[in-house]
């Protein structure tokens, strides 16, 4: 996989990757807060997965980076962009934040390969010729250069998340933002996804995930952070947090997620 | 004496055919047919209502009916995104201009633009002109509601996923959710091309040149010249199905393939 990257020409050559900094972020809906003041630190090349249960902020913390959603308060720097200015170029920054649905949200009506060069040829301006061979490149990327004509209605939901991660790269990001990736997948379907989020986190992307394939995490995460009610609860070194967490409330999460046949009657 | 629910079912059927039966009979029967052939199935006298119908009325039907399709799929297009911007004033101007010209008739439409206008401003706009605005602007109104129901089924994650790419909010309309909303309109909006054929016919109360008539002023025109009673208005009749029968196949067409291709 190295090999392909690296013998490459043009736009598709090493990773470029940026840090983020995250500052006392808040955010509400109406008067529900979800999130409390956060504050997280990746550097450049960082792999971070955020874990958590439902509820916690996670998905709302992720889309935050990007502005999909609005924070209240706090700071927010990605690259040489400060996301919470209210002056920033927002189109200029999401181009370096490449992002990962849980839905996927391939483009319906464009096959996999148009999938991959429609932002390229209107917001990069690059030529077609240009897009169709950094296209074909993150395809091939992802294992999939073979079904570059096929729809998204075509594709299995594992092929239209790599379809997915494709899109993004080929905007040569330099930071990768993944929303639960393989939450709604098959699950014969998932190694397929995490073995390229593994290849991409060893070229040395940086990567904010919110997952929950602990395995994944333990794995690859160069940190992993617990969020629990709108609060960071515990972070640390992978190994550390999921094998080893201090705090009751990730005890009691690790738990519940690694054993979920593992039934506790509450009263 | 009880019977199957097979044999009820048989019963039923043979009632409904009954009073279907009956019905046409009593038509029939009702029916002054010697007046109805000279007056409404008057076929031997009509024919000097050709070829003109086809070349000119037929043509004119269809021209009107394209302009103002394209006038309503602009305007449509323009007011269904203005009524779902965040912006209340494009929301309220929109608003108030669906609801009034789908609210009042196409007709006073028709008058308004035909009549009105010219007086107001001491202009005069040629026929094509008058049914162009006229008929896109009625049009626009039933389309704009079409659209924005269809801007509304393209599912969030599109707009998201389309501005997470760095499209600016235009772009990603423009390339990503305007296209799906289109696809998913085509049927209802095959039916609006219908109802725009139909409303094409109230030109008439504009005074027109034999060259502008289109097929509902053929029908009456003939009424009065050829002595045939009202059958010129059969044959305009006749001839509204041939553009619009196709109109509804297609749209049932439309209709299936995106059924399938939502599975």
């Amino acid at each position: 996989m190295n090999d392909v990257v690296n013998s490459s020409a043009g736009n598709t050559g090493t990773i470029n990757a940026a840090g983020v900094s995250i500052k006392d972020l808040r955010k509400s809906y109406g008067s529900n807060e979800v999130l409390k003041g956060i504050s997280l630190d990746v550097a450049p090349g960082e792999v971070v997965c955020l874990i958590g249960p439902s509820g916690s902020g996670k998905s709302t913390l992720l889309r935050c980076v990007n502005l999909l959603e609005q924070p209240n308060e706090g700071a927010i720097h990605v690259g040489g962009f400060e996301a919470t200015d209210p002056d920033v170029d927002i189109d200029k920054m999401r181009r370096k934040v490449g992002m990962v649905f849980q839905q996927f949200n391939l483009f319906p009506h464009l096959d996999a390969k148009r999938n991959c060069t429609i932002a390229q040829t209107k917001v990069l301006k690059r030529s077609q010729e240009e897009a169709d061979q950094v296209a074909q490149h993150n395809l091939d990327r992802v294992g999939l250069g073979h079904l570059s004509d096929r729809f998204p209605d075509q594709l299995s939901g594992g092929q239209q998340q790599r379809v997915a991660i494709a899109r993004a790269l080929s905007m040569n990001p330099e930071l990768m933002l993944f929303d639960e990736p393989t939450s709604a997948l098959d699950p014969e379907t998932v190694g397929d996804v995490l073995s390229v989020m593994r290849n991409l986190a060893k070229e040395g992307m940086t990567m904010l995930v919110v997952t929950h394939e602990m395995g994944f995490a333990r794995e690859v995460a160069d940190r992993v952070v617990f969020m629990d009610g709108g609060v960071v609860v515990e972070e640390g070194v992978a190994e550390q947090v999921i094998s080893a967490p201090t705090q009751a409330r990730t005890k009691e999460f690790l738990r519940r997620v690694l054993d979920p046949t593992h039934i506790e009657i509450e009263d | 004496m009880a019977m199957t629910a097979r044999q009820r079912a048989k019963v039923s059927l043979y009632v409904q055919i009954g009073i279907f039966v009956v019905a046409v009979a009593a038509l029939v029967l009702a029916t002054d047919w010697k007046t109805v052939g000279t007056s409404v199935f008057n076929f031997g006298k009509i024919g000097p209502m050709f070829p003109n119908i086809i070349l000119v009325g037929l043509k004119n039907t269809l021209v009107y009916t394209f302009l103002g399709f394209v006038v309503g799929l602009s305007g449509g297009l323009l007011l269904a995104l203005m009524k779902l911007s965040s912006f209340p004033l494009y929301r309220w101007i929109a608003t108030g201009y669906i609801e009034f010209f789908r609210g009042i008739p196409a007709l006073l439409v028709f008058i308004a633009f035909g009549y009105g206008v010219p007086l107001a401003f001491g202009v005069q706009w040629n026929v094509t002109l008058v049914v162009m605005i006229s008929l896109g602007m009625v049009a626009s109104a039933y389309i704009a509601e079409t659209l924005r129901a269809g801007l509304q089924a393209v599912p969030k994650g599109q707009l998201e996923a389309a501005r997470s790419l760095g499209m600016p909010q235009w772009r990603a309309m423009v390339s990503i959710v305007i296209p799906q909303a289109f696809k998913i309109v085509l049927p209802p909006l095959t039916n609006e091309v219908i109802l725009l054929t139909k409303d094409s016919s109230l030109i008439y109360v504009l005074g027109l040149t034999a060259s502008q008539y289109e097929l509902t002023k053929f029908g009456r025109d003939g009424i009065s010249s050829l002595g045939a009673g009202l059958t010129p208005l059969l044959v305009a009749g006749a001839f509204y199905l041939v553009i619009t029968i196709p109109l509804s196949l297609l749209a049932r067409k439309f209709e299936s393939r995106s059924a399938r291709t939502k599975r």
